[in-house]
């Protein structure tokens, strides 16, 4: 098990301040000028030798992200850095954790990706619905501007910097990096083709890059305790520490830190008081978020929590929001409540993610009742496979994976059902 | 024009509101202000009485210089603006699938026990009931947003508890409505023992 001198978020639960003093008790803002006057290509060399993937839920590396940017401007064009707080992947409730408990840590690490990156802003975009979390941030951000830690010569680095808070309204799709964009341009939050990638064309056509809140906070604790310590930890290629989400049918649901590649089984025992009823009332877990396919239990008896360990099952990390379903679960209209989201969260913009989160519901939903025949299933799958990689974002993906998962690992239950009710409309019409 | 949106009568900005419009406005690049059009339509519902008028469109649409469908697109494209007027207290009950795991049917129920209907305001003004998509609290699920607060950690009980203080004027207790801090696991957490106070 990590150990607490190991964790990142040491103010996770929010037992102390968030504010700046307590935070600077922390150990945050220490030193910041420092790390900064070792210059942007160390602090970039440093998160890309940490091994630091993306933890918005594509777990891309971050030093590498950052190292697409420009390092100058010739027709003048500024840099931005945009800090993705749209938390909105059902079962994910980390990023709030963060900004409401440990701000600083965020603002801290936006000041050094947004100087690693040359970057003159950073603007973070937070789901609407988080209205406290919101009014948090705007406060631990004009704390750090007091102390002269952003704005002009931020940490007496000589080098301007400001940070801004832009809320959201409610919109899915706004987690998706180009939506995002649009939506910061004050736009319907509609994804953009790529290329131009955003750190070419990225918001008001300048290079943009888009970072999860997670990515960014943890950042600052790599650059002080070095990345040899952040890669020490987790698997080669799965490294750091990560925040999980666990809930569902589990005693004790939370969000907790731990290393990464910790066995799901340990995280759910360890920290969330076990499954409902014990392990063996187990029945299926999707493991990182509602996008991933669900895993069932013989799997999830000896599976690691990383990047590379569920895509070798066919599922992912995702943003490592763990939901546990017992056996009480009616697997199937879970799934279905999933498909339901995707239809609801669909931009509209591409016709197989319009049209087929809308069909792929009604089908599921038929599913869930019986009220099908057992070539639909198949039906069902090719429809799956004609959404998926054939929209502008990853949002047709996401629905898709639920689904194919389901059919993949509980294709029995589904034709049960169609069994059942068929057997009970003969013995209706028998009578 | 714009007989889309219902009418609330003339709508301007107070004084207090335009300061608030122009410091949203600042945050973005000279030239950007489309930028501002969501703070600003949130400016506006604020004023407004917690919905958008056709008149309040209008002014955001001529304070940022833009046309009105371009205001029009971003307040119909995003859930949380309301363009009709709706119940002071906007109950959100989280229907999907980890709040509906925990028991988001047993809090709908509660909330249709207490009168309340799925898109529909009270008759006296006092509600608003809505089902929406995941809020982002899952590990307190079930939960519920009403206004500007999460109630978390519920049950049939608990939520009708809520509505009835809510009712009777009385401001309930936002956050998980059990013994528990915010995201640790209920009877404490796991790790940062010597953190807790």
């Amino acid at each position: 098990m990590l150990s607490d001198k190991d964790r990142i978020f040491t103010n996770l639960y929010g037992y102390e301040d968030w504010g700046v003093d307590a935070a600077m008790k922390r150990g945050d803002w220490d030193g910041t000028r420092e790390i900064m006057a070792k210059g942007q290509d160390w602090i970039i060399g440093q998160v890309k030798d940490s091994g630091l993937r993306g933890r918005g839920g594509a777990g891309f590396p971050t030093g590498l992200k950052w190292s697409f940017m420009p390092k100058e401007s010739p027709d003048g064009r500024p840099s931005y850095l945009v800090i993705n707080a749209d938390e909105s992947e059902p079962g994910t409730c980390k990023d709030r954790e963060i900004i409401r408990h440990d701000p600083h840590k965020l603002i801290e690490g936006a000041l050094l990706a947004g100087y690693a990156m040359r970057a003159r802003a950073a603007y973070i975009y937070i789901r609407g619905e988080f209205v406290r979390e919101a009014e948090r941030l705007e406060a631990a951000i004009a704390q750090a501007y007091d102390k002269g830690f952003i704005g002009k010569n931020a940490c007496g680095s000589g080098y301007d910097f400001d940070v801004y808070v832009h809320r959201g309204a409610g919109a899915y799709i706004c987690g998706e990096e180009t939506a995002l964009i649009e939506s910061l341009e004050g736009k319907k939050g509609q994804p953009r083709l790529k290329p131009p990638f955003p750190a070419n064309v990225g918001v008001w056509g300048c290079p943009t890059t888009v970072n999860n809140v997670e990515s960014i906070a943890v950042t600052p604790t790599i650059l002080r305790r070095g990345a040899d310590w952040f890669s020490s930890l987790g698997r080669p290629n799965n490294t750091g520490t990560k925040l999980f989400c666990i809930s569902g049918h589990v005693n004790r649901p939370c969000t907790v830190e731990e290393e990464m590649s910790i066995p799901l089984k340990e995280l759910i025992e360890r920290h969330a008081g076990g499954v409902r009823g014990g392990w063996d009332n187990l029945l299926a877990v999707i493991p990182g978020g509602s996008s991933v396919p669900l895993i069932p239990k013989s799997i999830c008896d000896d599976v690691l929590m990383d990047f590379d360990s569920l895509k070798e099952v066919q599922s992912g990390l995702g943003t490592a929001a763990v939901i546990v379903m017992d056996k009480s679960t009616d697997i199937v209209r879970a799934i279905a409540r999933i498909s339901y989201f995707y239809k609801h969260e669909s931009c509209g913009q591409c016709t197989p993610c319009r049209e087929g989160t809308g069909w792929m519901w009604r089908v599921m939903e038929r599913l869930a009742a019986g009220r099908a025949e057992k070539h639909e299933i198949d039906m069902l799958l090719d429809v799956t496979k004609q959404v998926e990689g054939h929209t502008i974002c990853a949002l047709g993906d996401a629905a898709a994976w639920p689904i194919q998962g389901l059919i993949r690992h509980f294709r029995d239950e589904i034709e049960r059902r169609i069994d059942a009710r068929a057997a009970g409309s003969q013995a209706v019409a028998a009578e | 024009m714009l007989d889309v949106i219902e009418s609330g009568g003339p709508f301007a900005f107070t004084e207090a509101n335009r300061k608030r419009a122009d410091a949203i406005i600042a945050k973005y690049p000279a030239g950007r202000q489309r930028s501002a059009v969501m703070g600003l339509l949130y400016l506006a519902q604020e004023q407004n009485g917690g919905w958008v008028s056709r008149e309040a469109l209008e002014h955001v649409a001529d304070y940022l210089g833009l046309t009105r469908i371009q205001v029009l697109e971003v307040a119909t494209f995003y859930t949380m603006y309301n363009l009709k007027p709706i119940g002071r207290h906007h109950v959100q009950v989280c229907g999907t699938t980890p709040c509906w795991l925990r028991g988001a049917d047993e809090v709908m129920r509660a909330c249709r026990d207490f009168g309340l209907e799925k898109g529909r305001s009270t008759e006296d003004g006092l509600f608003h009931l809505s089902e929406v998509e995941c809020l982002g609290a899952c590990v307190n699920a079930p939960m519920v947003q009403i206004n500007a607060d999460y109630f978390e950690d519920l049950d049939y009980e608990r939520m009708t508890a809520i509505l009835e203080a809510l009712k009777r004027g009385e401001t309930p207790k936002p956050g998980p409505q059990v013994d528990r801090q915010f995201a640790a696991p209920e009877g404490g957490p796991t790790t940062l023992k010597e953190h807790v106070k």
